[in-house]
């Protein structure tokens, strides 16, 4: 197993996971909230349509989780307000 | 592979791949483009290549055996210098350039940085897919809720089950293998919640009688998930999905044959996770800018009009797959191959196949596209649906537009989801409708087929990966590009009305 960073913590994933697996295989299911109604929000197509996964990646934003797959050292972070 | 392509197929799904590997073998050039990190599509969705090992999944697939037949053709051509394959690359335009087309990209196998790609061929033959359709229900944008191809993807790709107790609703014959692997990877699917009724397949035995195959699949499945004793509730729909933070429990209720949920047979589940599908809609964002006609499909989606060789009414363009209407992988390839067959002709390349067997390939595909007709008529969008909808239901999930707004604003007097846009912003925010579009048109004009908005950037794109695009002057013939350094999947809407 490998490892991201996510919000400071180190999350292992298996070779060939998106960033959205990783977490959905850690036991998350929200990761985001929306601008209006500040709701929580995590995968919800998985192929990349949506847009309710968004998190920032290596310090670039709005990047769908379910789209970037993951590799060891990568740096994520939630909770952002990615959604302005 | 140095010099350029004869032919540029966008999406290495089913029909892509076959139309690619058929192409080849005709002696063209080709590149093929697709945004997974692997052959396959939605379909035969694989981990890329190096982690198969660590992720195995080929014990959920069907017709493993085509799949891997055509990546060996698809592996000989590339040795062969003959085949451009690019994965990891995100169409976002396709436009006319001189006598050809030129298909627009960005390589993001190194995501988040993402370098800006221009293919150009003679011909281009569009095999986008399709996307899971949703109806909005109370509830549906909790943590914890997915679409059943969301379900899939991350089953099949990553290796992940969504949740360990999950309930499954929708319609279609979709939703017997993602519960049938999600049981297979020992999650407690509780209920596989299927709107339709079986019986509603006995008005179409022509079609049920030539397509053994699909009932051959279909009752492996069945098997499966009689093994597993999942239930299979007909005329049952998830009509509410409940928690805080994340989903905890869904209401379900048996239907009238109209959709609306009979009184007194609601009950709650305990779930942690939910999947939900409504069929699919076709992925048309290449197509309609370049003018491509539509027609109507008969589970209510406007879909590309192709003639009998898969050619669009734009010269040079073809289309394959779901993009014609959603009618599944094995249709798919046939579209794929007599796609290429046609490009073949119209370059006068070699003739593959062969005429004898060409003949054969139509009559396949008519047999084909006569079982998804079927299948779209026994699997409709229930007319009642909207009565599972509260005033406070959020139907876009990007800009929070709630089911009152928009009774308000048809009660107003719009007409259609466009004008609905414009009165409530639904559509408009980062999925530019592709989740609320079909909902909010079956809220409005459901009487027409759903034609998706004209958008004029099929994925986002970044301005940096913008200022790499070389400087050769046709490249100016791309359509504009929103003016902001974030993601944006913006595009215009057309004054088009529906047919």
């Amino acid at each position: 197993m490998s490892e991201i960073v996510v919000d400071g913590e180190p999350l292992p994933y298996a070779e060939g996971q998106t960033v959205a697996a990783a977490l959905v295989a850690a036991g998350r299911v929200a990761w985001r909230t929306t601008r209006v109604g500040h709701r929580p929000r995590g995968v919800f197509c998985g192929i990349g349509v949506c847009f309710d996964c968004l998190v920032t990646v290596d310090g670039a934003r709005g990047q769908r989780a379910c789209l970037v797959p993951a590799r060891p050292g990568m740096t994520v972070t939630t909770l952002e307000d990615d959604d302005e | 592979m140095s010099e350029p392509a004869d032919l540029v197929v966008v999406g290495a799904g089913p029909a892509g791949m076959a139309a690619a590997a058929t192409a080849l073998a005709g002696g063209l050039r080709v590149a093929l483009l697709d945004s997974g990190t692997a052959l396959g599509g939605q379909y035969w969705r694989h981990p890329p290549e190096h982690a198969r090992a660590a992720v195995p999944t080929d014990d959920l697939h069907h017709g493993l055996d085509r799949y891997r037949a055509l990546c060996g053709a698809l592996a000989a051509h590339r040795t062969a210098g003959r085949l451009d394959l690019r994965l990891g690359h995100h169409a976002w335009s396709a436009v006319r350039e001189g006598d050809g087309f030129a298909v627009h990209a960005v390589d993001r196998r190194e995501a988040p940085p993402e370098t800006a790609v221009v293919l150009r061929a003679a011909r281009l033959l569009v095999a986008t897919g399709a996307y899971d359709r949703q109806l909005p229900f109370p509830g549906w944008d909790l943590p914890g809720v997915l679409t059943a191809g969301g379900m899939q993807a991350l089953l099949k790709g990553s290796g992940v089950a969504a949740g360990s107790r999950v309930a499954l609703g929708g319609t279609g014959p979709f939703l017997l293998p993602v519960a049938a692997g999600l049981a297979a990877r020992g999650v407690e699917v509780v209920a596989v919640c299927e709107a339709a009724h079986p019986r509603a397949w006995l008005r179409h035995p022509g079609p049920l009688l030539r397509n053994p195959d699909k009932w051959a699949e279909g009752a492996g499945y069945a098997a499966t998930l009689v093994r597993h004793r999942v239930p299979v509730r007909p005329r049952t729909a998830i009509v509410a999905a409940e928690g805080d933070e994340r989903v905890t429990s869904v209401r379900i209720a048996s239907l009238a044959p109209d959709g609306s949920p009979r009184p007194g047979t609601e009950r709650r589940v305990q779930v942690d996770a939910v999947g939900v599908g409504w069929g699919f809609a076709p992925q048309l964002d290449l197509l309609v800018p370049l003018g491509a006609s539509l027609t109507d499909s008969a589970d209510g989606n406007a879909v590309v009009a192709v003639d009998r060789g898969q050619r669009t009414t734009v010269p040079g363009l073809y289309a394959a797959g779901e993009t014609c209407g959603v009618g599944g992988a094995a249709l798919a390839v046939n579209e794929g191959r007599l796609a290429a067959a046609s490009v073949l002709a119209d370059a006068r390349a070699t003739p593959v196949p062969a005429n004898r067997r060409l003949t054969a390939l139509r009559s396949a595909v008519d047999r084909q596209r006569a079982f998804a007709r079927a299948m779209a008529l026994a699997h409709p969008v229930p007319p009642a649906w909207s009565s599972w909808l509260t005033d406070e239901t959020v139907v876009c999930r990007c800009e929070e537009v709630t089911a009152g707004a928009i009774r308000t604003a048809r009660a107003d007097g719009a007409p259609d989801h466009r004008q609905i846009k414009q009165l409530t912003r639904a559509g408009m925010g980062w999925c530019q409708g592709r989740m609320c579009g079909p909902a909010v048109h079956c809220l409005t004009a459901r009487r027409r087929a759903y034609e998706p908005a004209e958008r004029l950037v099929a994925t986002p794109v970044t301005l940096g990966a913008l200022a790499d695009l070389d400087e050769d002057p046709q490249v100016s013939a791309a359509p504009p590009v929103p003016a902001t350094s974030a993601v944006t999947a913006d595009s215009s809407e057309t004054d088009k009305e529906c047919p």
